[in-house]
């Protein structure tokens, strides 16, 4: 795929809305480039990218899920709660695969239950995912006891996945993050599943009364929604040798923020990994940036929020013209 | 004798002890088209939800093929060559017109689960292309009027290869062209051997297709019986429950009175070129169009709420500025807008505070409503338009199709503005009721109230306005009085060349 033909959504039309949200990063690039001396230095590009990557996994988990008419606010404990299992499997010391697998469960898992919980029992999701985040979470911080569980026992044969780079040069989590992204682009746009996710958040009845089976695909996105929450989580412990009871802590703001900015709509129907990721970036960015130019984290948060109304607001002032 | 293909046996329904159906036993042939016909609210659209599983019955069952028919999922009843077009539209405004048509049975490529695209368009304009259809498969259906939406939902429920179609009300929102190219198509599957079962308050589809009709009244099934032209006036009697000789009530006395609006130059971007035309109090303006030719934008940009690159507006001879629809309220202009559903109806609210939504200014005092006053409008409307309900507590999402239409034209009439435009005011309301919107809007037009229609139903046209505009590709291309109109000439200034 082209650059070019990143941003064409149908024959000949380009999503302008894509290539906003592109053009904003780019000139927040230039920005920072021009008024800070390192930005554009490979180490910190890297850096950026190395910190970004994993929250750009849920955010692409996010996506799925807003795309769908829903929303995920358990993704941040969900990653806690599958890095916490890999920590404690490590801990007892079982090998690296067998504690990645019983990890990965643990995001499929809890998965499965906001499927179930929004399918079978028909809670919205906002409401089943609020109380899966608040279960998961207390529970980590019961099994934790509130304090970190260190996951240096098995040394590098786990800490790569976080600390390693490929080559020497590009960090593995960057890598992970780029192969995720593209295997998600794929089954978004290109398979009968991708389609019948739009279809649902789109008109749910409609979809039902075409034939589409509304719930299995809904639970199953749930499931994509926990599982990549886990990949995150254990690239998260990884990265630190420790499962920390705080980890993934505001990641569903991230993750939300980055899919609207990138161009999803809450109301479903609307939206695409491209953007997301670029969504991700403009957040990630932001905060590099602000730190190099020596804005405390505190202003972040500010600036972070001013930008998803930005936004917001563009694509709407683009809707009007264009319908006008 | 025709072999029977779908057989109802005593089916039974009834909301929250509302009794909706009673002991319907209906069989379907293959190889003929069946009217379902009746009043709004009769039933119709919950017996054809109860044939195909959208609602279950309370008692009663459904033969299909000699078997009995138990629907858990509307896949199944394509996978057994059951058709729909549900009379309220069920597609998704974020997928293209070919994604919509072929939801959930994309083609695929080798690899199963990835979409073939290409194909799916391509099969799409197909599909069209038999409607003499022109829109685009790719474009997105939120883009489409509501007759291109219709034209969809026909194309999409065509594509299943169907044994049984159904479809309820296919063309209350169509004009004429399509309407005949669709009866074509019905034509050619009744010779397939395809069972057709076809729900329309238009009395002349009926001499068109139907070999068969069957009434129901209040829940009840009157009769069956095969269809000739002689006995239409009978299904009338049976439908509504007394004689209904004229489809239009006597026009009353009253006079064109002074220019109330006056339209002049009026453009917008690639879609309205120059259009002026005046309305008169005491005065009933039709304007006929085919698909596509810009008479709902038209009005919309009069009201508005479509972008105008220019024109002025003038109300009593003065010139006012409308910028939004608030302001064209301000300037004493009401719209009734063709899309109930998506623009037209607060679904989750009551019959009562939907037809009271636009004018509480009316029964206000010092802030306080007047719910006394207030009740005896509602119960006016509801009474004069015979807007079958419970009371007028009833959500709007419950009641039929026509219903629903009869509280948006209530709507209006109670906002007691002085230029009323109607986009399509009698879609999908039955003959009867019809009549006694004919009655309302006379009585409007006597006090003096100006009334502009948009309407693709060529009797009612003719019947009802004073004076015609003929709208073809976003110009007026034509302006006649009463006396001069025929529906040839109306059709002719429609598709010529501009
Ligand atoms: N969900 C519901 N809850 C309560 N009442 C309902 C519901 N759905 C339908 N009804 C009632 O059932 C009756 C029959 O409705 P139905 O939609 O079958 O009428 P219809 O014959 O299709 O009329 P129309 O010609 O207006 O489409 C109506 O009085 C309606 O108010
Ligand atoms: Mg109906």
């Amino acid at each position: 795929m082209t650059i070019h033909n990143l941003f064409k959504t149908k024959k000949a039309k380009p999503n302008m809305q894509l290539l906003f949200t592109f053009v904003g990063l780019i000139l927040l690039m230039l920005f920072f480039s021009i008024n800070t001396s390192n930005f554009l230095s490979q180490k910190n590009l890297l850096n950026v990218a190395l910190q970004t990557s994993v929250a750009v996994l849920v955010a692409l988990a996010e996506t799925y899920v807003i795309i769908t008419g829903g929303i995920d606010l358990s993704i941040g404990s969900m990653a806690a709660g599958s890095g916490m299992v890999v920590a404690i499997a490590i801990n007892h010391g079982m090998s690296i695969p067998v504690a990645i697998i019983l990890g990965l469960l643990t995001g499929i898992l809890s998965g499965a239950f906001n499927g179930f919980v929004i399918t079978v029992l028909g809670i919205v999701p906002f409401i089943a995912t609020l109380g899966t985040n608040s279960i998961m979470r207390g529970l980590i911080y019961v099994i934790l006891n509130g304090i970190p569980l260190s996951a240096s026992s098995a040394g590098e044969a786990f800490t790569w996945i976080g600390q390693g780079k490929l080559c020497g040069w590009l960090p593995y989590p960057v890598l992970f993050m780029f192969i995720i992204a593209i295997i998600a682009t794929i089954i978004l746009v290109k398979t009968k599943f991708g389609r019948i996710i739009f279809a649902i958040g789109s008109n749910e009845n409609a979809a039902f009364l075409s034939g589409i089976n509304v719930n299995i695909n809904k639970f199953s996105v749930y499931v994509f929604c926990g599982l990549l929450s886990s990949i995150a989580g254990i690239i998260l412990t990884s990265r630190v040798a420790s499962a920390s009871p705080t980890a993934g802590e505001g990641y569903e703001t991230f993750a939300i923020a980055a899919a609207v900015i990138g161009g999803a709509s809450l109301s479903g129907g609307k939206g695409n990994m491209i953007g997301t990721i670029i969504g991700a970036f403009i957040i990630g960015i932001m905060n590099n940036g602000l730190n190099l130019i020596g804005l405390s984290s505190f202003w972040q948060q500010v600036a972070v929020g001013c930008v998803i109304i930005l936004a917001v607001f563009l694509d709407v002032i683009r809707v009007k013209l264009k319908n006008n | 004798m025709k072999e029977v293909l779908l057989k109802t046996i005593n089916i039974n329904k009834s909301f929250s002890g509302n009794i909706v159906l009673k002991d319907i036993n209906l069989e379907i042939k293959k190889g003929e088209v069946h009217a379902l016909m009746g009043e709004n609210g009769a039933g119709k659209s919950t017996l054809v939800k109860i044939i195909t599983g959208v609602l279950g019955p309370n008692t009663g069952e459904v033969i299909y093929n000699k078997e009995q028919l138990n629907i858990n999922h509307p896949k199944e009843l394509y996978d057994l060559g059951i058709g729909i077009v549900f009379q309220e539209f069920n597609l998704m405004p974020d997928l293209t017109v070919a994604q919509n048509i072929f939801i959930g049975r994309e083609p695929q490529l080798k690899i199963k689960g990835f979409l073939n695209d290409k194909k799916t368009n391509a099969l799409a304009e197909d599909i069209l292309k038999e409607l003499e259809c022109t829109i685009d498969p790719e474009r997105k259906v939120s883009d489409l009027s509501v007759a291109e939406q219709q034209m969809v939902e026909i194309a999409k429920s065509l594509s299943y290869n169907c044994n049984l179609l159904i479809m309820d009300e296919p063309t209350a929102a169509l004009t004429e062209n399509e309407i005949s190219v669709l009866f074509n198509i019905i034509r050619k599957l009744r010779n397939k051997n395809v069972a057709v079962v076809y729900i329309s308050h238009r009395m002349s589809d009926l001499d068109a297709i139907v070999d068969t009709v069957s009434v129901l009244r209040d829940g009840n099934l009157i009769s069956t019986r095969s269809y000739t032209p002689e006995i239409k006036n009978q299904i009338i009697y049976e439908m509504v429950g007394r004689d209904l000789t004229q489809q239009f009530p006597p026009k009353p006395d009253y006079k064109k009175g002074e220019l109330s609006l006056e339209i002049e130059n009026l453009n917008s971007k690639n879609r309205l070129y120059n259009i002026s035309f005046k309305a008169y109090k005491g005065e009933i303006l039709g304007i006929v169009g085919l698909m596509g030719a810009g008479r709902t934008e038209m009005v919309k940009a009069v009201f508005g709420a479509y972008k105008r690159n220019s024109g002025i507006i003038k109300v009593d001879g003065k010139a006012v500025d409308i910028k939004n629809p608030r302001s064209a309220i301000k300037a004493g202009i009401g719209y009734l807008t063709e899309d109930r559903k998506k623009d037209g109806l607060m679904l989750g609210l009551s019959i009562r505070e939907n037809i009271l939504s636009a004018s509480y200014q009316h029964f206000t005092q010092l802030g306080f409503v007047n719910d006394k006053k207030a009740g005896e409008n509602v119960n006016e409307y509801i009474r004069r338009m015979s807007i079958k309900t419970y009371g007028s507590k009833q959500l709007a999402k419950t009641l039929s199709g026509g219903n629903q239409q009869k509280v948006m034209v209530a709507k209006w009439l109670s906002t007691k503005v002085k230029i009323l435009i109607f986009d399509e005011p009698t879609r999908g309301i039955d003959v009867k009721s019809k009549y006694e919107i004919y009655e309302l809007m006379y009585e409007l037009v006597q006090n003096g109230v100006t009334i502009i229609m948009i309407s693709s139903e060529m009797p009612e046209i003719l019947g009802m306005s004073d004076r015609i505009l003929v709208m073809n590709d976003g110009r007026i291309t034509g302006d006649f009085s009463k006396e001069e109109a025929t529906q040839e000439k109306l059709m002719k200034c429609e598709m010529m060349e501009v």
